[in-house]
Parts: C-alpha cells; structure tokens; sequence
C-alpha cells in the first residue's frame, strides 16, 4: 500500500503511529486524526472558494464583453485577497434592534450548511468522509440548514427588506426541495442505493444518458436551492436592495457570499457524481486517487460554469411565476418521471443493456415531450382567455 | 454502553416539559411547540425500544416514522387553524378563543 | 463512565436545556428557534442510536419543514401580542405541577421494571437497517397498509389546511 495508492489511509497510519509513539491512547488518537482530516477538507475547500470568487468574476466579465479583475497579480489573480482584507477591515455594523446573537450565527450556519455537504462527497474511490447509506437524504437535510439560515438572517436583522427576502427565499426553497428529492430518487433506482459512492461505481453508463429529464430537472432544482438567478427572488435587488443580507457587513457579508458561491460548486461536484459518473473516466480513477480527484473537480467545474451560465443569461422570474412553475410543472413533471423510471426499471430488468438503456431513454424523452405538449396547450388556453382568439392580422390598411 | 434507563428518564424528562408547555402557555403557537415536544420525547423511547430489543425487527423505527407523517400533519392543520382564527379574531391566546361559533 | 456515556449525557444536557428554553422563553421566534435546537439535540440521540434514517429524516421533516412552519406562523400572528403581557396563563403552577408529577410518575413506573438497565446487543454484521425499513415498509406482510393511510393522511392535511387557511374575503 503505497501513498501514491491510498493517501488517506497512509498519512492516517504515520499519524497514529506518531501520536501512540507519544503516549496518546489509540482512542484518543483516532480522534485527533479525524479531526485534522476534516481540518484539511474545510482548509482546501476555503482556499478553493478564494478563487471561486476570481473564477465568477472573470467568468461574468466574459459573458458581459468585459475583461473582469486584471489589476492584481497576473491575469488579477490576487484580487479575492484584496477583497479579503478589504472585507476583514471594513467597520462590522450591527444594526439596532437587531437581536443579535440570532443574527451573529446566521451567517456561520450559512457557511456550515455548504462545508457538511462535502462530508459525503467521494472525491476518490478511496478518499471520502463517510459513506452514508442515506446520502440521498443528507444532501436535503443540509438544505434544510440553509434555509433555516437563510430565514434567521432575514427576521434578526430588524429589516422589511431582509424580511420579505428571506419569506420569499424560504418559500422557493422549501417548494422546490421537492422536485430535488423526487430527483435524487432516481440514480437511487438505477444504483439500488442512496449512498454517493455506490451510485458512483454503478455508472458504467452515466446517468445522464439514462435519465437526461432528470439531469434537467435536478439542475433546475438546485439553482433554485441555491438562490441564484434566474431564482433570485431573495437579493432582487431592484425591488428589495439585497434582500436577506442587506444588513450585513464586513465578513459576515463575506461569508453569505462565499457560502453561496462554493454552494454553487458543491452542487456542480453533486450533479457529477449523480449524472455524470463523479470521478470515473474511462478507466482514469483506477490509476491513481489524485486522478480521479482532477476527474470530479473538472465535472463539478463543468456543472458550476452551466450555473453560472444559466446566471448570467437569464432573467430574474416573478414570485409568483416561480412558485406556479414548481407547483403546476415541475413537480407534476418530477413525480410522474419518477413513475415512468420506476415501471421502466422494473420491466427492463432483465433486458439486455442497450435495450435498457435506450428505453430509459426514450422514455425519458417521451414524458419531456408530453410535457411541453401540455405546457403549450395550457398557456395557449390561458392567452386566449386574455386576448381572445387569436387573429389574423391584415397587412396593408 | 449506555443502559436503557437513561434513554427512557431522557425522553420522560422531555416529555414533561412539553406537557407543561402545552398547559401553561397562553400563545396557541406555544401550545403546539409543546405537543412537538412531546412527539419527540415518544420517537425517542420508539427508537431506544427498537436498538434495545430486536434490530431485526423494525417495528420501532416504522413507528417513528408514522410519527414523523402525524406531526407533519397536526403542525399543518394546526398553524392554519391559528391563522384563520387570528384572521377573524385578531388574536392567538388560547384563553381568549372561547366561543363555540362567531 | 465510557465515552459513548458522556456523548450521551452531553446530548440529553443540552435538549432538555433547550427544551426548557422553549417552553419559558417569552419571545416566540427564539421559542422557535430553540426548538430547531431541541430537535436537533434529538436527531443527535437517533444517531447515537445506530437509527441513521430517523436522524436524517428527523433534520429534513422537523428542522426543514416543521420548525420552519412555525417560525412562519409566528412571524403571522404577532401584530398585537408581541411579547408584551405574561406568556404564561394564570394556572401555570398547576400545568409545572402536573409536569412535575408526571415526570415523577413515570420516573417510579420506570423503577419497578426489570428491562430498564438492559444493553443493547451489537448490530449484526452486515445488517443494513435502511434497507431493511424500505422492505418492511412496502412489504403486504409487515407495514404496508400504515405506510399508506399515513400518506392519504398527508394529503388530507395538505388539503385541509389549505381550506382552512384560505381568505375568502380577499381571495386569496
């Protein structure tokens, strides 16, 4: 077992050896280990989510025909650390009558809600956390953190605009955990396992080519989870300043901030491993884990850059709008997904590979096509209702 | 290894602070934080029961999770009865909501 | 006293602190929000108890939806109420006492019963408890017909509290 094979395990047995040597017991040590283990995971992720903050602006510089942060360093890659210092010495307000303690740990569960996800995240077939056998439900049940924190920062800042943001932030949220969870059910279907890392070695064919619908929909899902546009209704800022955190300064300003961008690479890493094989490429991860680490992180650099993507062309939608699509059309569409994959599964069961994959799919294609069919009959109805039938329009008067 | 009495003076402990909850708080909202309180406290002696006894028979923890799909039900029907009765009333103290019809 | 005892009396310590705390507190938002800590505290203790599952679920239902539910519901009725005047009725002695002594009650049950210093047994190898609920759960021999009159119990309470939450006077 060389390090080259098996880090973790390597770097853990020096350690414990070390620590026994110095007349630590085997407990305690143990302990210690794991400690220091999640010690680097925070450490690299933060370090990570500096450059996030670099890589998000230069990459909605590009989008915008701009050229971005280019004054610091080369290419302005020493920016985010001046954002940094700017953002530490910045004067740390508290607004009055905010209830303070309330609102000091708001943004510190935000952050956390983000770092736990990473616990299930297997990075390599031999470095991850922990394997959860329930990893489907702890990716909700760290949302649900969120949004929790989400709705402590809106009511103790002691500001209707932070108020109303983070109402509507909650409310989007909590709608659209929904169709997520129907989502995750499906790699679950196809692995026959809740746990990240055997759906990631069921996928010798990637999910996507089973269940493109779902991809869609997981995608979607998350951006809304995420709060991000085309789903911005808690920072709308031409209607409510910033939203939830608009009493916020300084670093704790920051840590909403970082939180939401490493948010949204987390969730690129979650549609990798879901839909996109996590770290299998062709063969790559069995070669070394520090491949198969580049592997994931170049997917969920992928699936972060179809976020920003999304981001930076769409539109902010209504409230309303929002909410009417998650409740008319997603989830209907979600939960019937759902069923078809389930009958799919169960009669392909035994069915040579190609048949079953490209029955999944077609299906797939199938319920996206019904469901568009639908939609259009649906607001043709809807429009003519407002304009009267539609009309032929003369030219020449 | 933890015995089993401790799980079930743990969830009894519980159990009675919701109790006093629900008898002594005059917020309707609050009277309901309290029969939260008392849901978990039984979960808890459900799941102690479950890991105590058999494992392999799961009756405890599928228990628990009919508990979770009540509790989900009663906070639902429960906070909108107190909006709605807030809406016609102005009110949410449980003392003040007397009459049968209004 | 071992570490999964000390594990244990820090959890219970600090629910029933917070439980505490949400039946006293005067403001109802913190009532709330200790409340998100109590539940917590207790998905903790399902996860001392090797059950995974009611943990995770535990977070998502009660932490994700109910708590959230309730701080909603509060932050809708406080117009008037807003924390002024005493939270508790005028018979609160009475509900401590009752709780005092049910406690106490329980406590005494509890004394006269054999099973209570029992241990658990070790799982058995290569037993997989979440996969073994999902079995029972939608097996006819074990728990099916629960599992579904829990689920035709959820839509009539999404039904009902739509219903009755519904303004006719502003249609909405």
């Amino acid at each position: 077992m060389s390090f080259w094979n098996d880090p973790l395990k390597v770097a853990a047995d020096w350690l414990l050896g070390v620590f026994t040597g110095w007349g630590m017991p085997e407990m305690a040590a143990n302990i210690l280990i794991g400690f220091l283990g999640v010690l680097l995971l925070i450490t690299v992720l933060m370090v990570l989510d500096i450059f996030l903050v670099w890589i998000e602006r230069k990459v909605v510089a590009r989008f915008q025909d701009r050229l971005g942060p280019n004054r610091v360093g080369p290419f302005g890659l020493i920016q985010p650390f001046a954002d940094i210092i700017k953002l530490i010495i910045k004067e740390d307000t508290t607004p009055g009558g905010a209830d303070k303690v309330v609102y000091n740990i708001a943004p510190m569960l935000s952050m956390m809600s983000v770092l736990i996800l990473w616990a299930i995240v297997p990075l390599a077939p031999t470095i991850l956390g922990v394997d959860l056998n329930i990893g489907a439900l702890y990716l909700i049940a760290a949302g649900a953190i969120g949004t929790l924190s989400i709705i402590m920062a809106g009511w103790s800042s002691n500001n209707k605009f932070a108020l109303i943001g983070a109402f509507r932030q909650v409310a989007v949220m909590v709608s659209f955990e929904v169709p997520m969870l129907t989502m995750l059910l499906i790699p679950t279907i196809f692995a026959g396992s809740m746990g990240m890392s055997t759906i990631i070695e069921k996928q010798d064919v990637w999910y996507v080519f089973l269940a493109p619908l779902a991809a869609v929909i997981f995608l979607i899902a998350a951006i809304a989870e995420l709060g991000r546009a085309p789903f911005d209704m808690a920072e709308g800022e031409s209607e409510l300043v910033s939203g939830f955190n608009i009493e916020y300064s300084g670093m704790k300003f920051g840590m909403f901030y970082a939180g939401e961008l490493l948010h949204a690479f987390t969730f690129g890493g979650f549609l990798a491993i879901l839909f996109f094989g996590g770290y299998r490429f062709f063969g790559l991860e069995q070669v070394s884990p520090f491949l198969a680490i580049a592997v994931i992180v170049f997917k969920a650099f992928i699936g972060y850059w179809i976020i920003m993507w999304v981001k930076y062309t769409l539109l902010r939608i209504r409230i309303d709008h929002m909410l009417a699509f998650n409740w008319k059309f997603l989830t209907p569409l979600a939960f019937s997904l759902l069923m078809v994959v389930a009958l799919m599964n169960a009669l392909l069961a035994n069915a040579p590979i190609w048949l079953y994959i490209s029955g999944m799919f077609l299906s797939n294609v199938a319920v996206a096509w019904a469901a568009l069919e639908i939609a259009r009959s649906v607001s043709r109805r809807e429009r003519e209702k407002v304009e009267g039938p539609k009309q032929v329009v003369e030219v020449g008067h | 290894m933890v015995p089993l009495s401790w799980y079930l003076i743990f969830a009894a402990a519980l159990f009675s602070l919701g109790l006093f909850g629900v008898l002594s708080r005059r917020n309707a909202v609050a009277i309901l934080l309290g029969i939260e309180l008392m849901l978990n406290a039984v979960n808890i002696n459900l799941a102690a029961f479950w890991r105590y006894g058999n494992v392999m028979d799961m009756a405890g923890q599928v228990f628990a999770i009919i508990v979770f799909a009540v509790a989900a039900a009663e906070v639902s029907v429960g906070l909108a009865l107190v909006i709605s009765v807030y809406r016609r009333r102005n009110t949410v103290v449980a003392d003040e909501i007397d009459m049968m019809k209004w | 006293m071992t570490g999964e005892q000390i594990v244990f009396l820090v959890v219970a310590l600090f629910t029933l602190g917070s439980g505490f705390m949400v039946v006293t507190t005067r403001n109802l938002v913190h009532a709330a929000l200790w409340l998100v800590s109590t539940l917590f505290g207790v998905a903790v203790t399902y996860a001392v108890l090797d059950a995974a599952f009611l943990a995770v679920v535990q977070v998502v239902v009660y932490i994700g939806a109910i708590a959230i539910l309730f701080i909603f519901a509060v932050m809708l009725t406080r117009k008037d109420v807003r924390d002024q005047g005493p939270q508790m009725n005028k018979n609160w002695w009475f509900g401590a006492l009752l709780a005092v002594m049910t406690f106490g009650g329980l406590y005494f049950l509890l004394q006269g019963w054999s099973g209570l210093s029992k241990t658990a047994a070790a799982i058995p190898a290569g037993f997989d408890a979440v996969a073994e609920l999902g079995n029972e759960l939608v097996s006819p021999a074990a728990y099916v017909l629960p599992f579904e009159v829990a689920s035709v119990l959820l839509v009539a309470a999404l039904v009902g509290a739509v219903y009755v939450a519904f303004n006719p006077r502003s249609g909405k």
